[in-house]
């Protein structure tokens, strides 16, 4: 059966950390880091990236266009 | 090896791309609170531009507001007009160059308050510009203060008790009222708080765009935003507030299309 597998890059330093992208995933797969980036923000980052689809709902959420996706048909 | 078994590091690979920001937008880092949707709607607008191919042939109108400094993050040519005379700077440019398409980025102080004239005067003219409309409800660049369209009984920091009719009168809905004007062509009320809601958006304003090149009136684009600092919420406290606030008194869909 073919399988879609997505990944996302967030660029750590124009992060603001709010969050939307958190809750416009479908799968769960974002996360704030513990850490902060140069501005002080906590930055998403993918937390859970086996189930990522590539949909690109986090990219398209976010405010700042930080996040590049990334998409696969693996057969 | 295993059917699944694909790294993340093989998938961020150039062919595999399916969504970057756009060039047409420039690397400076906008100023934007966390979460605003001024920031959501200017990647809108670039990403229509450069899926048009007319970033030599668009010109931009900055207003005073929050996105005063739209200027510095389009990769576009753009002029700065005085607060709220957008629509009439607009105007001139789209009447000295009218091969070139031509918008006006609006906050609802700049449309809906110092330049209520400007902007029904345009609209009823048909001047053949597109007006992009952001409106969060209240004056976010300067404080949080109420403005025309901020909701009854909605906090702002000049009415801390909230928004009463008996004192400071109703809310406008400026699209509504252009939507009954003869000069406009197009109108239409969205938002930018889900992904389902920014991919309508972006096909609103691409049509708002399109339709300027028939010549045939202006074309209005609502987009209820949210303010996370002016409004004293978290930017995901704002945007669910705005669902349960803003959009059953500024409804969304099309108000005026054109007729068939
Ligand atoms: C002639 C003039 N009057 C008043 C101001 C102060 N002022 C600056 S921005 C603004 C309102 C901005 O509100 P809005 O257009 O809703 O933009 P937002 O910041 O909410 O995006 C006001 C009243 C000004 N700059 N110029
Ligand atoms: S691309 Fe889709 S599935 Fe992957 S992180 Fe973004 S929203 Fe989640
Ligand atoms: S939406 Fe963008 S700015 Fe906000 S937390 Fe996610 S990546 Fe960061
Ligand atoms: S004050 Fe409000 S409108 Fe202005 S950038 Fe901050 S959140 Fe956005
Ligand atoms: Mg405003």
């Amino acid at each position: 059966m073919a399988k879609i597998k997505g990944a996302i890059v967030v660029d750590i330093n124009g992060c603001k950390g709010c969050e939307l992208c958190i809750t416009a995933c479908p799968t769960e797969v974002i996360f704030l880091s513990d850490d902060v980036n140069v501005k002080g923000y906590h930055y998403a980052y993918m937390a859970n990236p086996d189930v990522c689809t590539g949909c690109s709902n986090c990219a398209i959420i976010c405010p700042d266009g930080v996040i590049t996706v990334y998409r696969k048909k693996i057969s | 090896m295993a059917e699944n078994a694909i790294t993340t590091k093989e998938l961020i690979k150039k062919e595999n791309l399916v969504y970057q920001k756009t060039k047409l937008l420039t690397d400076d880092v906008m100023h934007y609170c966390p979460g605003c949707g001024h920031g959501t709607t200017h990647r809108l607008i670039a990403e229509i531009i450069e899926e048009m191919g007319i970033q030599s042939e668009i010109i931009g109108v900055a207003p005073v507001g929050c996105s005063v400094l739209m200027y510095n993050y389009m990769n576009i040519d753009m002029q700065e007009a005085a607060h709220g005379r957008a629509p009439a700077v607009a105007t001139g440019i789209k009447r000295l160059l009218p091969e070139k398409y031509v918008f006006t980025y609006q906050g609802d102080g700049d449309l809906a308050a110092i330049g209520t004239a400007e902007t029904i005067h345009a609209c009823n003219r048909g001047e053949n510009i597109t007006i992009i409309f952001i409106n969060n409800g209240i004056y976010g660049m300067t404080g949080g203060q109420m403005a025309p369209t901020t909701l009854v009984g909605m906090k702002s920091s000049t009415t801390p008790y909230g928004r009463e009719v008996s004192q400071m009168g109703n809310p406008i809905k400026m699209t509504d009222l252009v939507a009954n004007l003869p000069g406009t062509y197009f109108v239409s009320r969205q938002s930018v708080h889900t992904p389902g809601n920014v991919r309508k958006t972006k096909k609103a304003i691409r049509k708002a765009f399109e339709y300027q090149a028939l010549n045939k009136g202006t074309c209005f684009v609502e987009v209820v935003s949210n303010c996370p600092s002016g409004w004293k919420m978290t930017p995901l406290e704002s945007n669910k507030w705005l669902a349960e606030n803003m959009l059953p008194f500024y409804p969304l869909g099309d108000m005026k299309v054109p007729e068939q």
